[in-house]
């Protein structure tokens, strides 16, 4: 049987691009899987240059930072793709949003020369969650009684079954948020959130769980949330944006 | 108020199902209207799970050359998994469509494909959802008109209490007429309500309106006749059949879903119909004459769909895609415009010859040589002259062996089981063919790396084909058979190590069988079935053979009697009435033809053998060659 060489001559990367995308409204629903096709789609109808790797299966390019979980909102999702042919930066965002379908939007692009990765910049994220049916004498209770435990140990099913972990140690900041009323109209608490990346990681759920925990706070529906910002923690627990070093100045 | 989005009740529900994309909408493609620039509103279905619904040809034509009307509006619906269902009826929430969330029971009709039987419990669970009643007969005149189509619509008579009508055949043209008739009946005032709305429907006499038919039955059970029941109501009602596939280039706009599908890829149809003749298909035979779709025609599709969807693979299908007359130009054509990029093509559905070899080599210029599929059917020589799919032993193996030598690896070769007049050497004669190929395959190649797989289906005898009067084999024999087969390909340990056998146990193809050749006594069974919760029957871990079987009990239906029984040529059969075309006595002949072992050419090739199909239809057989080529094009350059 004649051995098939992979057919070679794939250009070369000459440029490399970071994306911040907001994934919003019922599009929260996608999962990162159908998102990483939905892009990948989006790029060839968008006819943009970009660069494959070597091989029979060429793959696209492109590489993504940790997603927020299918269900989640999100107006700061990140990933990097690289072009053979270079690529004014907003002119690859236009094009690139309007490939997508509208939910799925992309906030901005910047072109990087730096060779630290992306997913080394996102060490923490800001969460906001709405909860429906909570009053905010529970929340602050709720609250209090959370951030007073030095650990609050929860159960999540992963990929490698069923997981016990703190949820307490990796949150940097939990307080109520102002605003009486959540997206949907109807009264509800707001939470706001900062929690470091850690594995296995604390996502908001766990959060909840810990709520749960330490105060039997129990919302009436399930909670909405949306991750407004991810980046770099600073020692004073503000979150630096993860662009910002690549941003020209 | 009608016509209001379900969304912000459906909302709170997602979070807690699996898959919730699927429920969202949002495709590239999709048509989202107001819902009161329409008079014609209709909610297309396809009865399984959005992954599998999706992707289906039928519904995405249908929904586009509706939208594409002035004055219609047509969203999709699909079955709901149990989970959302659940939820849905402990929250009130109805059966929604997915483009802008609309309540299915207020649109003016529900048309549902049935591309198999097994859809029909799917079909309950959404009327009952949509909170429109289950019996055809208790509906009231704001109730949408539910309307069958697909090849299952050819005999509908299992579901004829629950739909209002059924189309057979293409439904580009139909769905417009439909339209028009309720759009004119609306303009009118609607007067006499749904019964006239239906008799208006039933006198063009291609949709077939069950509640204007009386079916009356001998002591024996057989059917002793079928009758309209009104006046002006045709006897029989005739497909419809779209001539000119060139004048109907659709899907334009193809959907492209966020969630994941069975197909990712933009599918264009090269020709529909088939003569090969095969008497098992039911789709070659309801589906005469063989219409193409021209070389440039479909050079255009492709382009625009590409373009359009940001797909990386096209589909060219057909019921066999290396017939069409100018397949060879078609593929090298296409493989010429899309060299060096990363778009694929594929052909499904092939016979079993070297000149599929080259044109899948033509298609796979740049890719992987993975996997190719041939369907013999048949294990043995004889078998298949029954079934009229003329492949002979040495064929086959040459066609195998020679993609061996080109690179494929892996090679996938296609059965049945089960056949009209089969025996056991019959089948064992499958392990025979499979250790010839390994062995040919190995000395061609000088290598032990050739893999085959061996797959084999259940046959079930449909409606409209010559094995409508067939027997058909116990599940018991087939499992049976099944295991003799397995032993005899592992029979020789070197051998047997290169080859795979995936089957399926005989018990559901007996139900489909029970669907499809059914008559509107089986009704109650697929009633009973969705009572105790039957749902999703066409998927192996929802199906319970159990609960059909209960339910047949239940009901007073003799499951032998519609499957394991052979009919005479005297018997009216349930589908009788409605008219594919096909001469019942031509059907019977190839029949006999098939006892005898007698082979029959195709139509396109040789004279005509007076299908009937033609002359009764009004149609002719279109096909190329043109004569043109498929001009280069500058190509997205990705």
């Amino acid at each position: 049987m004649s051995k098939r060489q992979p057919p070679g001559g794939q250009a070369p990367v000459v440029q490399r691009v970071r994306i911040r995308y907001a994934k919003r409204g019922p599009l929260r629903f996608t999962s990162h899987r159908d998102f990483a096709r939905a892009l990948e789609r989006a790029i060839h109808r968008a006819n943009l240059p970009i660069a494959y790797s070597q091989g029979f299966t060429p793959h696209p390019k492109i590489s993504f930072s940790s997603a927020a979980p299918t269900g989640v909102a999100s107006e700061a999702e990140y990933l990097e793709l690289g072009l053979r042919v270079a690529m004014e930066p907003e002119k690859l965002r236009e094009a690139l949003d309007a490939a997508l379908s509208p939910g799925l939007d992309v906030v901005e692009v910047v072109e990087t020369n730096t060779t630290d990765s992306l997913a080394e910049r996102l060490t923490a994220s800001h969460w906001r969650i709405e909860l429906p049916g909570v009053s905010p004498d529970a929340l602050n209770a709720a609250v209090k009684a959370f951030l007073e435990r030095t650990e609050i140990l929860v159960e999540r099913l992963t990929k490698q079954g069923r997981r016990t972990f703190d949820t307490r140690a990796a949150v940097v900041n939990l307080a109520p948020a102002a605003g009486p009323t959540g997206l949907t109209g109807s009264p509800c608490a707001i939470l706001d959130l900062v929690v470091r990346q850690v594995t296995p990681s604390v996502r908001p759920d766990d959060v909840l769980s810990g709520l749960r925990v330490a105060a039997d706070l129990e919302p009436t529906a399930p909670a909405r949330v949306t991750r407004l910002a991810q980046g770099t923690l600073t020692p004073q627990g503000e979150i630096v944006d993860p662009l910002a070093l690549d941003r020209p100045r | 108020m009608r016509g209001e989005s379900v969304f912000p009740q459906l909302e709170q529900l997602l979070p807690l199902v699996s898959k919730p994309i699927q429920y969202v909408g949002g495709e590239l493609g999709a048509t989202v209207k107001e819902w009161d620039s329409a008079t014609v509103r209709w909610a297309l279905m396809y009865p399984d799970a959005y992954e599998v619904g999706l992707p289906n040809q039928g519904v995405q034509i249908l929904y586009e050359v509706l939208n594409e009307r002035e004055g219609v509006l047509a969203e999709r619906t699909y079955a709901v998994w149990p989970d959302l269902e659940k939820l849905m009826r402990a929250n009130g929430v109805p059966q929604f469509t997915v483009d802008s969330h609309r309540a299915v029971g207020d649109f003016d009709l529900l048309g549902v494909s049935f591309a198999t039987e097994l859809g029909y419990t799917n079909l309950l669970t959404a009327l009952d959802l949509a909170g429109i009643a289950l019996m055809a007969r208790e509906r009231g005149d704001d109730d949408p008109i539910v309307v069958a189509g697909g090849h299952a619509a050819f005999n509908p008579e299992p579901i004829a209490d629950f739909i209002d009508a059924a189309v057979l055949g293409d439904g580009e043209e139909a769905v417009l007429e439909i339209t028009d008739i309720v759009a004119a009946f609306r303009k009118e005032g609607s007067p006499g309500g749904r019964e006239e709305l239906l008799l208006r429907l039933a006198r063009t006499e291609s949709v077939y309106v069950p509640r204007f038919y009386d079916v009356d039955y001998l002591p024996d059970g057989r059917i002793q006749r079928v009758v309209p029941n009104r006046a002006g109501v045709p006897f029989r009602v005739h497909k419809r059949t779209t001539m000119d596939l060139d004048a109907w280039p659709y899907p334009k706009k193809p959907l492209v879903p966020l969630a994941e599908t069975v197909h990712e890829r933009y599918a264009v149809e090269i020709f529909r119909g088939c003569t090969r003749g095969c008497r098992f298909c039911q789709a070659g035979m309801i589906t005469r004459p063989v219409r193409e779709r021209s070389i440039t025609t479909v050079g255009e599709m492709v382009k625009q769909g590409l373009e359009f969807s940001g797909f990386q693979e096209v589909g060219l299908l057909s019921l066999s895609s290396a017939d069409h007359s100018e397949i060879g130009d078609i593929c090298k054509g296409l493989a010429d415009q899309y060299d060096g990029t990363n778009v694929s093509l594929s052909l499904p559905s092939t016979r079993v010859d070297a000149f599929n070899i080259d044109l899948a080599q033509e298609l796979s210029r740049n890719g992987r040589r993975t996997g190719l599929t041939f369907a013999p059917e048949g294990g043995s020589e004889r078998i298949r002259r029954v079934i009229n799919k003329m492949v002979s032993e040495e064929d086959l193996i040459r066609t195998v062996v020679t993609a061996y030598t080109n690179g494929w690896r892996q090679v996938k070769l296609y059965f049945m089981c089960g056949l009209p007049t089969e025996t056991d050497d019959d089948v064992l004669q499958i392990a025979r063919l499979a250790h010839e190929v390994i062995k040919s395959g190995r000395e061609a190649t000088g290598s032990r790396e050739v893999r085959c797989t061996v797959s084999i289906g259940g046959f079930v005898p449909k409606p409209h084909t010559p094995f409508q009067w067939a027997p058909m084999e116990r599940p018991e024999v087939i499992d049976a058979r099944l295991k003799l087969l397995k032993q005899a390909i592992n029979a020789d340990r070197s051998l047997g190590k290169a080859i795979g056998l995936r089957y399926h146990d005989g018990e559901p193809s007996l139900i489909e069988g029970l669907l499809a050749r059914g008559d509107r006594r089986v009704g109650a069974v697929i009633l009973e079935v969705w009572r105790q919760g039957g749902r999703f029957d066409g998927w192996s871990e929802h199906f319970s053979y159990r609960r059909w079987v209960d339910a047949c009990a239940a009901t007073g239906v003799d499951l032998d009697w519609y499957t394991t029984r052979e009919r005479e040529e005297a018997e009216v059969l349930p589908w009788d009435h409605l008219d594919s075309g096909l001469d019942k006595e031509w059907l019977w002949k190839d029949w006999q033809d098939a006892l005898t072992e007698y082979e029959q050419d195709d139509c396109r090739w040789t004279p005509c053998f007076d299908c009937g199909v033609c002359p009764s239809m009004d149609t002719h057989i279109q096909i190329g060659p043109t004569g043109r080529k498929l001009l280069p094009l500058t190509v997205v350059s990705t």
